[in-house]
């Protein structure tokens, strides 16, 4: 048996009073960290009664450890008040930045993958591991443009920001997808490079074909070529926690018990192979 | 390309739409641009849209999202959370329907309750807890999910019907202005209009810890011994009762 939850959903409003009744077969839930920064109200309370019966995963989306300009100081100390409540078995972000200046786009954005960068991120990632005194995990991101002067691939830029760092990482194996689709690199290749020591949680997702490549939508069911990279990734990280993120057209709970429920039968084929 | 620069010049490119702003950018597959375009304004207008239900109900469709476009074009976001964008909505659309000041004020209601949903908690005052205060000594604070707006309209009233999925009454001004008490008790966010006195009384507890005496001394001031007197009472009653205010330290 695993030592540590290991197969988990994302909260989201349309199944809130489910998992507040309690008995929902996941091991942990995972819940956008922003989400519940605030300072009180019926979030903070559902957050609380829900972390009574089930392991928390905090998801960040706007810590944003590429700003060139460093990180947000009452971020990091909301952050910090949520962490220490709520106790979270994994804290993560994502490998973008959102932010410069007094300037927030609220949305995921690439990074060049240059030395520079990476000092940044590296620089940003130790601060905040620093102040929220624990390990963080960073996600890769999906995406939609490249830059001209990269000097290196996203997979061997996480890999130095994992060695630089001591973070971990959370693999979101649609994103994977998304950008190897779009960008025209091989999964496998990506995969092959990844310091799994360092995966501790695998994000699956669904995606739409938009008319500028393919989207990370997340109002989809995981698609074949996103499961069969779990398969891989879990022959590699077999205790990682895995979850399933749906954040538009969310399905009724069945349906996404069930969907874990196929992740699960895979482990169990990556453990037999293993 | 400084990674400084890069993030300066994509989101001026961002916050314009202008493809020109998007040429400096040392890209490769530019196409995917697109993306991050839709999702910036998507993000925005979804959060405009959820925080104003009712003002979004009044104006309809075309109106509210023509203000919104408006409103992203001109304020970029500035905090770390999605949800502070809505703050300064109201004053877009008190500029963009002028004449209509209703639209402002509905706006200025919505946001008013969604600060009241995610406000600080504090333990109440319960009804049963009076009889063993000491008066002499006791003071009285608000709860930090209250405000008190005043309005010049009857967008109380239209937010009401509104929020209810009932024909709203027409719009109307009503001076001179009036207070509207917006507050969330056991996680539900509520609103009441306030008699002038108890607005102003009220407007004493927002601005910190006050002695019960210190109030009564107002009230008595305002209105004489007798009226004074009777007045705190049962305001004070109802505030209890309503959960405005925060149960003193022992």
């Amino acid at each position: 048996m695993p030592s540590k939850p290991q197969f988990g959903l994302g909260l989201r409003k349309p199944h809130y009073q489910e998992f507040l009744a309690g008995g929902v077969p996941v091991d942990f839930i995972e819940v956008i960290s922003e989400n519940f920064m605030v300072a009180g109200g019926r979030p903070r309370e559902i957050l609380r009664r829900v972390r009574r019966d089930y392991p928390v995963a905090l998801h960040g989306v706007s810590m944003s450890v590429g700003s060139a300009d460093g990180l947000r100081d009452d971020y990091l100390a909301r952050l910090r008040a949520l962490v220490d409540e709520i106790e979270p078995f994994i804290l993560s972000d994502h490998l973008c930045w959102a932010r410069f200046g007094a300037h927030n786009s609220h949305d995921l954005l690439p990074l060049p993958y240059i030395a520079e960068a990476l000092d940044v991120v590296c620089a940003n990632v130790a601060r905040a591991q620093d102040v929220l005194g624990r390990r963080m995990l960073i996600e890769n991101p999906s995406s939609y443009v490249g830059f001209a002067h990269d000097e290196m691939s996203e997979w061997e830029f996480l890999a130095q920001l994992v060695a630089r760092t001591g973070c971990g990482l959370l693999l979101d194996v649609n994103n994977i997808h998304v950008s190897a689709v779009n960008h025209g690199f091989s999964s496998v290749d990506y995969l092959a490079a990844i310091p799994f020591d360092a995966v501790e949680q695998i994000h699956l997702a669904g995606h739409r074909q938009g008319a500028q490549g393919l989207i990370d939508t997340h109002d989809q069911s995981v698609s074949d070529p996103v499961w069969a990279l779990l398969r891989v990734a879990l022959e590699h990280a077999p205790q990682a926690a895995v979850m399933i993120e749906r954040d538009d057209n969310i399905p009724p709970l069945p349906e996404l018990l069930a969907e874990l429920g196929r992740a699960r039968a895979i482990a169990m084929e990556a453990a037999l192979c293993a | 390309m400084r990674l400084s620069t890069l993030q300066s010049s994509f989101l001026g490119w961002l916050a314009s739409g202008e493809e020109s702003d998007a040429a400096c950018l040392p890209l490769r597959r530019a196409e995917g641009l697109a993306v991050y375009q839709n999702n910036y304004r998507a993000n925005l207008m979804a959060c405009l849209a959820e925080t104003f239900p009712q003002t979004l109900a009044w104006l309809g469709d075309e109106a509210f999202y023509a203000a919104a476009a408006t409103h992203i074009d001109r304020v970029p976001p500035h905090s770390w959370t999605l949800d502070d964008y809505a703050d300064g909505f109201p004053a877009s659309l008190q500029e963009a329907f002028g004449d209509d000041h209703e639209v402002s004020e509905l706006s200025l209601i919505e946001l008013a309750l969604s600060h009241a949903f995610v406000a600080e908690d504090a333990p109440v005052l319960r009804p049963e807890q009076m009889a063993g205060l000491d008066w002499d000594a006791v003071c009285l604070q608000a709860i930090p999910a209250l405000s008190i707006l005043m309005l010049s309209t009857n967008a109380a009233d239209l937010w009401a019907a509104l929020a209810e999925g009932e024909t709203p009454p027409a719009a109307q001004e009503c001076a001179p202005l009036h207070a509207v008490l917006v507050w969330r008790r056991e996680g539900l966010c509520r609103l009441r209009v306030l008699e002038e006195g108890e607005a102003a009384l009220l407007a004493l507890l927002l601005s910190g810890p006050l002695e019960f005496g210190q109030l009564c001394e107002q009230a008595i001031s305002r209105w004489g011994e007798e009226q004074g007197v009777l007045s705190i009472g049962q305001w004070l009653s109802r505030w209890v009762c309503d959960g405005l205010i925060i149960a003193p330290v022992e």
